[in-house]
């Protein structure tokens, strides 16, 4: 079955204030951003007499800006806009690498941050980044504004932790403490664009003048539910000199904060495999 | 009603606002250049221009475009003159069976200036586009050689 459209209820806000106010109003409304999810889900006919807010007219939750702390980006920002942004690619480049590896030209072009992150797909490309990026997610409802730290917002495979009415509007990037020594985004799928990934990663290192680990911070995504930072990992490079020997033991703590499966795309085997190469990779530099 | 211009024409749109922009332009306009391959914003083969730039016209309900800019493969030129892109595309042999291409012309009507000639830059615009024909080397051929064309008047 298709997507009949005369059994949609469109709802169509024109500020932050008037989609809030809609969203508590109509519990189970569906917010659409860009409709690169969405749309596909709709055109297999699965969403038929379902009410959609529509919030491409909020234009408060569109810009990407510049701010003492770092970076805002309105959940309504596109993925061509961030790729495209100069401030992004100065101070930000995983997400704008992050960007870039979403679908292609067409995708990054309607998709948007907010929408991918609410969609919350195992899968998400600009995952990785915001995790090591420590973002924190602003999301508001009739009720108020809240924000949830990056790593606390997914719930699992497709589920969030917003509550009913709440919208995300605004994702913030902290700058980071100092410029990384080394950072990197990878992602693997079965070809370079319109994939599905096997596994992604970004990661952001800066060692000491001699040479030790300061800090590592290190995410995978499409390796469990949700997107998940190497913990067990970034614990135990730390303070350490990154030789062959760490580097292998590093990699063999990987499967304590993933749990990849085997699916469509890849196996679990395959998928683990290569994360380890990637990490390594990186560690060795 | 929902006003946007197709093709530098004012068009008013009074269906169902949840009408996919790419069955407004072949049912409601008569537009039938734009084809539909996966349903999905896979392929590509839906791309039209919004704003100048590419999307995936499966993916796009209409709603979504009040005050748009939407051109599509008419937009390019007539039967009897082709704009350079498609007399590119017939010289070098860049249209097999043809139902990828009026995306792929969209997309390549929009390249970068720094993609000129360049045709890792060219395949790298034009990943978001399957051709099941595989018919890849004449594609990039056909847009690395077309003139490159002078910028486009705003209006028509």
């Amino acid at each position: 079955m298709r997507g009949s459209p005369g059994s949609m209820t469109v709802l169509r806000p024109r500020s932050a204030a008037e989609a809030v106010i809609l969203c508590a109003k109509h519990p189970g409304c569906l917010p659409l951003a860009g409709g690169t999810d969405l749309m596909v889900l709709w055109n297999m006919g699965e969403l038929n007499g379902r009410r959609i807010l529509d919030l491409s007219g909020v234009a408060e939750w569109r810009a990407v800006r510049k701010t003492a702390a770092g970076l805002r980006v309105g959940a309504l920002a596109t993925h061509a806009e961030l790729r495209d942004d100069a401030f992004v690619r100065r101070e930000f480049p995983l997400l704008v690498q992050a960007a870039a590896a979403v679908g292609a030209a067409q995708i990054q072009n309607r998709g948007t941050l907010g929408g991918n992150i609410a969609n919350a797909s195992p899968a998400g490309d600009t995952f990785p980044a915001l995790a090591v990026y420590e973002a924190q997610i602003r999301v508001v409802s009739a009720k108020g504004e809240r924000v949830i730290p990056f790593s606390e917002f997914f719930a699992g495979v497709k589920k969030t932790n917003l509550a009913p009415g709440e919208l995300v509007s605004e994702i913030e990037f902290p700058f980071p403490p100092s410029r990384p020594r080394r950072q990197l985004f990878r992602k693997v799928g079965t070809r370079a664009a319109m994939a599905i990934s096997k596994t992604v990663a970004a990661g952001l290192l800066w060692l000491g003048p001699d040479h030790r680990v300061r800090e590592l911070r290190f995410a995978l995504g499409s390796m469990a539910p949700t997107v998940r930072r190497l913990r067990a990992v970034e614990e135990f490079a730390r303070g350490k000199r990154l030789t062959t020997e760490v580097t292998a033991q590093a990699c063999n703590l990987m499967s304590q904060d993933v749990c990849p499966i085997d699916d469509v795309r890849s196996t679990a085997e395959y998928r683990l495999r290569v994360s380890q190469n990637i990490l390594a990779a990186f560690l060795l530099g | 009603m929902i006003s946007f211009t197709v093709n530098g024409r004012k068009r008013a749109y009074k269906g169902p606002p949840f009408k996919r922009l790419i069955d407004v332009l072949r049912e409601d306009f008569g537009l039938t250049g734009t084809k539909e391959g996966c349903g999905e914003g896979e392929c590509g083969a839906c791309t039209v221009l919004v704003d100048r730039k590419p999307v995936t016209s499966c993916l796009v309900p209409v709603c979504q475009m009040e005050g748009r800019r939407i051109e599509t493969v008419e937009s390019l030129g007539r039967e009897q003159r082709l704009g350079p892109l498609q007399s590119s595309f017939l010289e070098h042999g860049g249209a097999q069976c043809g139902f990828c291409t009026p995306g792929v012309l969209m997309t390549a009507s929009v390249l970068p200036k720094s993609t000129a000639g360049d045709p890792l830059a060219i395949r790298r615009a034009l990943s978001g586009h399957l051709c099941r024909c595989t018919g890849y080397q004449t594609i990039v051929e056909s847009v690395a050689k077309a003139p490159r064309p002078k910028p486009r008047s705003r209006k028509r």
